[in-house]
């Protein structure tokens, strides 16, 4: 029995050693100390409206966001209303969104400031299509995280065609559309 | 079509009029770093009661209790991730690709229950890990599965765990946390299938102790193949064992290796020849495993997007296909050059190959390994549990005459009357109806 003892004791020393050599293997170069999120790159993102869908949530973790410094305030906005709209007010027939998530407000002629309802918002990604066809493109879809669970595999970016969802560093988990352009 | 960048097509407005401010664009933050090291911080403690409890207090109750605070607090609060299950896809990945990176707090999950493994057996699952605690609280009525159905379906689970490596070194995904049957549970939300799968899971645990734990989970073989080496581990009584047969019957996961004292006696000879043949077959299953896992890596490289992409946009070229997909029509408004596509594929496929070959050569080594220590024939004087499959749960400890003594509490005369009905022994029945 003794012998036995010494041996598992021996067997188990090893298999420490073992964690221990692994462990060491990937401090060298890729353990970080700090966590990871997911976060959609809005530079690569097509709007193709599956993280609206493919989330393991039952909304969605993606909302629409507004860069308001790329946003030209057009009084048309093509995220905002329907291609051909009747006439240009907010009239829910004329709009784009489907659960009227975005407000419209008149700040100096000719302009409108459009801001996103999040609670209101689907990211089924319509607007974001709209704006960056025809417009600047300030509309944009993030992950947000008071609302994602932080899977270890992301369902949505299993889904992107684009691969446009990634890991970022946790301090910094958006990757907001600026004027600099993609980073 | 959407062009990949956007264009000032309108130039933002200077509101001189109004002198209108742009409203800040910020998000809500996420998860504080110092609350995922609270996380570690409550593994290691749970881990650390959890050993100290099934090893030196033996008691079933309170295993159980701290089983369900880790099911509300990893399972239901942090709903199932990140788990140890599926970090070690992290860490595979990390050790594949160069380029990946494994945050502290995710290697601290895949390695700290495979450290108390190596010291004190598997008690990360005796009441640390949820999907262990959830299967756990389902199981009303353990019925004996025959042996070589369980050794069977073990295989599954080495199966299981060489594809996920496969996956996630290559980095073709996690199927660890892609095909989790618990997790949308503690979530209250997830595909149909797997809610399905994970209700189906729990229903078949009702009468079969843990069947995930036993039969599939890939965290499983590695903390079996820690505890094997465990300096400390469980043991069924607390003083000499009296070969009553009490506990014989008490483990819901087949754990417990009967006395070898009055079992038939076998025919050497034809056990010897029977290993000799088990032996040379070794060598033959690795070869086998070698070649159909190469084969197998060609196919499952499909499932990864970049290969995906690159056949479907070479099908596209040759107009084998008349429209684009979602995929390659973002790919192709890149502008990147087809070439590269096309080498980062076959790059890839590479890599599939040899990963799939390893994951070959470990299933052939598992079955060979397997049948090989099915036949040799071990003396074992005493009720012992098998190291690598119990899970410390504790629930053997109160069927042990000698516990109940330690205890104070009063000794049956008779087995248990619960204990009728449930058929664990693997030795002839007449046998057993001569020694009573």
């Amino acid at each position: 029995m003794k012998r036995r003892d010494f041996l598992g004791g021996v067997l188990s020393g090893t298999g420490l050693l073992g964690l221990g050599a692994l462990l060491a293997g990937l401090t060298r170069r890729r353990v970080r100390a700090e966590g990871t999120v997911w976060q959609i790159d809005p530079w690569k993102c097509t709007a193709c409206g599956r993280c609206a869908t493919e989330c393991v949530l039952e909304q969605s973790a993606t909302k629409c966001v507004h860069a308001f410094e790329l946003c030209g305030y057009c009084q048309l906005c093509t995220g905002y209303f329907e291609p051909q709209p009747n006439r240009l007010n907010t009239a829910a027939e004329n709009q784009l969104c489907p659960t009227g998530a975005i407000n419209r407000a008149f700040i100096e002629d000719p302009y409108y400031e459009y801001t996103i309802n999040e609670s209101l918002c689907v990211a089924c990604g319509k607007c974001v299509k709209g704006c960056t066809m025809f417009g600047n493109g300030s509309l944009h879809l993030q992950i947000r995280h008071d609302r994602c669970v932080n899977c270890n595999e992301c369902s949505i970016a299993r889904a992107c065609p684009a691969e446009a969802i990634r890991r970022v560093p946790a301090r910094q988990p958006y990757l907001y559309k600026t004027r600099e352009g993609p980073a | 079509m959407i062009p990949v960048l956007a264009v000032q097509r309108f130039p933002p407005p200077q509101f001189t009029e109004t002198g209108h401010l742009l409203p800040p664009l910020t998000g809500p933050l996420s998860r504080a770093l110092t609350l995922e090291y609270l996380d570690v911080a409550v593994l290691l403690g749970a881990l650390a009661l959890a050993a100290w409890l099934a090893l030196r207090q033996r008691s079933r109750n309170w295993l159980a209790t701290l089983g369900i605070f880790s099911l509300l607090y990893f399972g239901f609060w942090r709903k199932g991730c990140v788990c140890s299950i599926g970090s070690i896809q992290n860490i595979a990945q990390a050790l594949g690709d160069p380029s990946a990176g494994v945050p502290l707090t995710v290697l601290a999950f895949g390695l700290l229950p495979l450290v108390f493994a190596l010291l004190f057996g598997r008690v990360f699952c005796a009441a640390v890990c949820p999907h262990g605690a959830l299967q756990d609280l389902m199981l009303i009525k353990p019925v004996a599965v025959p042996p070589w159905l369980e050794h069977g379906l073990r295989l599954l689970a080495h199966t299981y765990l060489g594809l996920a490596m496969v996956f996630a070194a290559t980095g073709g995904g996690y199927i660890i946390c892609q095909y989790d049957p618990f997790v949308p549970i503690f979530r209250f939300s997830g595909a149909t299938a797997l809610v399905v799968a994970g209700v189906a899971l729990l229903v078949v645990g009702l009468f079969i102790g843990r069947p995930y734990c036993r039969f599939l989970c890939p965290y499983g073989v590695l903390l079996g193949l820690a505890a094997r080496l465990s300096r400390w581990r469980v043991r069924i009584t607390p003083d000499t064992c009296t070969q009553c047969r009490l506990c014989e019957q008490s483990c819901p996961v087949g754990a417990i290796n009967p006395s070898t004292l009055d079992a038939p006696v076998r025919d050497a000879a034809a056990d010897k020849r029977r290993l000799v043949w088990l032996i040379a077959l070794l060598p033959v299953l690795l070869a086998a495993g070698l070649g159909l896992g190469g084969l197998a890596g060609t196919n499952l490289a499909r499932r990864h997007r970049i290969v995906n992409l690159a056949e479907r946009v070479h099908q596209e070229d040759l107009g084998l296909a008349a429209d684009t997909t979602d995929a390659s029509a973002a790919w192709r408004a890149t502008g990147a050059p087809v070439a590269d596509l096309y080498t980062a594929a076959q790059d890839l496929r590479r890599r599939y190959v040899l990963a799939g070959r390893l994951c070959g050569l470990w299933i052939g080594l598992v079955i060979g390994l397997k049948l090989i220590t099915l036949a040799i024939r071990r003396r074992r004087k005493d009720y012992e549990a098998d190291q690598a499959r119990c899970i410390a749960c504790a629930r053997c400890y109160l069927y042990c005459p000698q516990e109940l003594r330690r205890l104070g509490l009063p000794v049956p005369e008779a087995p248990p009357s619960a204990l009728e009905g449930v058929v664990a022994s693997d030795r002839p029945q007449a046998e057993a109806q001569s020694r009573s």
